[in-house]
């Protein structure tokens, strides 16, 4: 299977779109070597701004800038992403409703060594309230590629979360449809919904519960906002019983948008993985997502205690 | 020159009563900066900036972002005198369904972009900035800030970075009007020295009486002449400027004229009208 660091692949497409459109220009914040904007900066140097550690300032001039026509792509680690410049993303650019897409790399518990300061585990639940602004959390580097290019060619703010590490690729490049979630493999017990790094665990954990006679479905719910609500209800129709995985906080993310959408009218079983309300610290990510129970042996021991109780 | 001023004294004086008038029929908003700004506003709309009221999206336009974005109803009676929208919109200010929001909304005409939560401003007109030089344009962008409003950290940030960047088709202008709604400055959260502090930051610094429109033009079009770096007016103004009993009184920072104090400022902003026609 082909590994592949997502941040790879969004500095390379953003250096694909940026020859095709003039009006593409990048910004990033003393961190374009992490999150690979350096590719872009190399390329079209009078298309690139670096905002040296200064986030909020980065984030409402790219609404400035945005407002005159160009479609700003917004880079730094999704902790100072979102935390840290908030209030400029809600209401210099979200509230404006402007072309300003903001990539956030090192999202998650997987940053791992750099511990609980740097792990950003409620950026989805701060953006996922914002008015107007689109969520996306690919799982893959195919995916990634795909949610850059969707992006871009959709109007209005985006937040597109990716990792730090390597990952495999699960997805094709043409699977990718904002607002639409995926199967990833067909199941009679139990639906899996997952994003980012978790679609692999939660594939990880339905091959090793199959071992175990119990037959789980895998969902990939890609866009968080806005939500696949017609995949979201086939599922509780078919299954029944759901589990959602996400590598954030259990308040506010993947787990909130599904109970949210089902709450109304199809109210079930839900059980979720995701961070406890805790803060993260240093480790491997393989510790980190062991320690967390985030890992795929965590995601099996839940859903076989569910479907054997 | 003489009919020049003379013009923007009597449309300035126009501002006031419409500011007053609207604050008084909304009955809540921010008197104090909106008086102590509206010199500098009307200045900018009617005779520094290139715009077209006909045409609010003109491409070729210099552009106005109000950072303080409570002090609205000054750009907004500005923006209403220019013609970009009818008089009488102005007295559905604050009001559900109007166009004319507490703070500035990206729906008026004439409004670049909505504002409110302070020091986002000069980071917006950078941004405005550095689309008109990578489009290759000489349009100028002017960005009204108040004084209170540059303790917020966002500021200074992105001061720091218009002066890298070499914003030079930026003029940042702060309503220096010495008052926020604790008290004053200087007893709040002091912000002096104001010039060193903007110079230290790499940008020209002029300093103007904000109610003298010779002192104000002469600063407008001497930041036209600054190359390789952004200009920053330091505009002396006084809070509630043209109503006696707002003058210096922070209480008007943020409560709207009852009747009765309406009714006593049009009649004080009229003896000032009259008095300077009758100078002149």
């Amino acid at each position: 299977m082909e590994q592949l660091y997502q941040r790879d692949v969004y500095g390379k497409t953003i250096v694909e779109l940026g020859q095709k459109d003039k009006n593409i220009i990048v910004f990033d914040a003393d961190l374009s070597g992490s999150t690979r904007t350096a590719l872009f900066a190399k390329e079209f140097p009078d298309r690139f701004f670096n905002f040296g550690i200064a986030e909020q300032n980065m984030m409402a001039t790219a609404a400035g800038l945005a407002s005159c026509g160009k479609i700003v792509f917004a880079s730094t680690f999704a902790m100072f992403a979102s935390a840290r410049a908030l209030d400029q993303v809600r209401n210099s650019i979200c509230y404006n409703n402007l072309n300003v897409k903001i990539v956030a790399t090192h999202s998650g518990i997987t940053v791992g060594e750099d511990g609980a300061s740097h792990q950003a585990l409620e950026d989805i639940n701060f953006m996922r309230a914002i008015p107007n602004m689109k969520v996306i959390v690919p799982c893959d580097g195919a995916e990634t590629k795909s949610a850059v290019i969707a992006a871009y060619q959709t109007g209005g703010p985006f937040y597109v979360r990716l990792g730090r590490a390597k990952v495999n690729t699960l997805m094709q490049k043409k699977d990718f449809v904002l607002g639409k979630g995926y199967q990833m493999c067909e199941g009679k017990n139990l639906a899996i919904i997952a994003c980012g790094v978790m679609v692999e665990e939660a594939l990880l954990a339905a091959a090793m519960l199959k071992e175990r006679g119990l037959s789980v479905g895998v969902y990939n719910m890609p866009t968080i906002k806005p939500v696949d609500t017609k995949l979201i209800i086939d599922i509780a129709k078919k299954y029944g019983k759901i589990m959602v995985c996400e590598e954030h906080q259990v308040i506010g993310g993947l787990y909130s948008a599904v109970c949210e959408t089902l709450a109304n009218t199809h109210p079930g079983f839900i059980e979720r993985i995701g961070v406890e309300d805790k803060f993260g610290q240093s480790g491997s990510p393989k510790e980190l997502m062991e320690c967390y129970g985030l890992s795929a042996k965590c995601i099996a021991k839940k859903a076989e205690q569910i479907l054997r109780k | 020159m003489e009919k020049k001023i003379r013009l923007l004294k009597s449309k300035a004086s126009e501002v006031r009563k419409l500011i007053v008038e609207m604050l008084a029929r909304a009955g809540s908003g921010h008197p104090g900066g909106s008086l102590s700004s509206a010199d500098i506003i009307t200045c900018l709309y009617f005779e520094v900036m290139r715009h077209n009221p006909k045409d609010p999206k003109w491409p070729d336009r210099d552009k106005f972002h109000l950072s303080k974005g409570h002090c609205c109803p000054a750009v907004y009676a500005v923006l209403a005198l220019c013609g970009y929208f009818p008089k009488e919109n102005l007295w559905t200010l604050r009001r559900f369904n109007s166009m004319l929001q507490g703070h500035p909304d990206r729906r008026v005409p004439g409004i670049e972009l909505a504002s409110g939560s302070l020091g986002q401003g000069l980071s917006i007109a950078l941004g405005m900035a550095l689309g008109a030089k990578i489009d290759k344009k000489d349009s100028r962008v002017y960005c009204l800030m108040g004084d209170g409003e540059i303790q917020e950290g966002n500021i200074w940030e992105a001061a720091m970075a218009a002066a890298h960047f070499k914003a030079d088709n930026l003029c940042g202008i702060v309503d220096r009007n010495y008052f926020q709604i604790d008290g004053k400055t200087k007893d709040v959260m002091s912000i002096e020295p104001l010039v060193s502090k903007w110079k230290a930051f790499g940008w020209q610094v002029i300093e103007c009486d904000g109610h003298n429109f010779e002192e104000l033009l002469d600063a407008f079009n001497r930041a036209k002449t600054i190359k390789q770096k952004p200009t920053v007016i330091i505009a002396n103004t006084v809070k509630g400027k043209g109503v006696s009993f707002m003058e210096h009184m922070v209480d008007f920072h943020g409560r709207a004229p009852t009747e009765k104090e309406r009714d006593i400022a049009m009649e004080e902003l009229s003896e000032i009208e009259k008095s300077e026609c009758e100078t002149e």
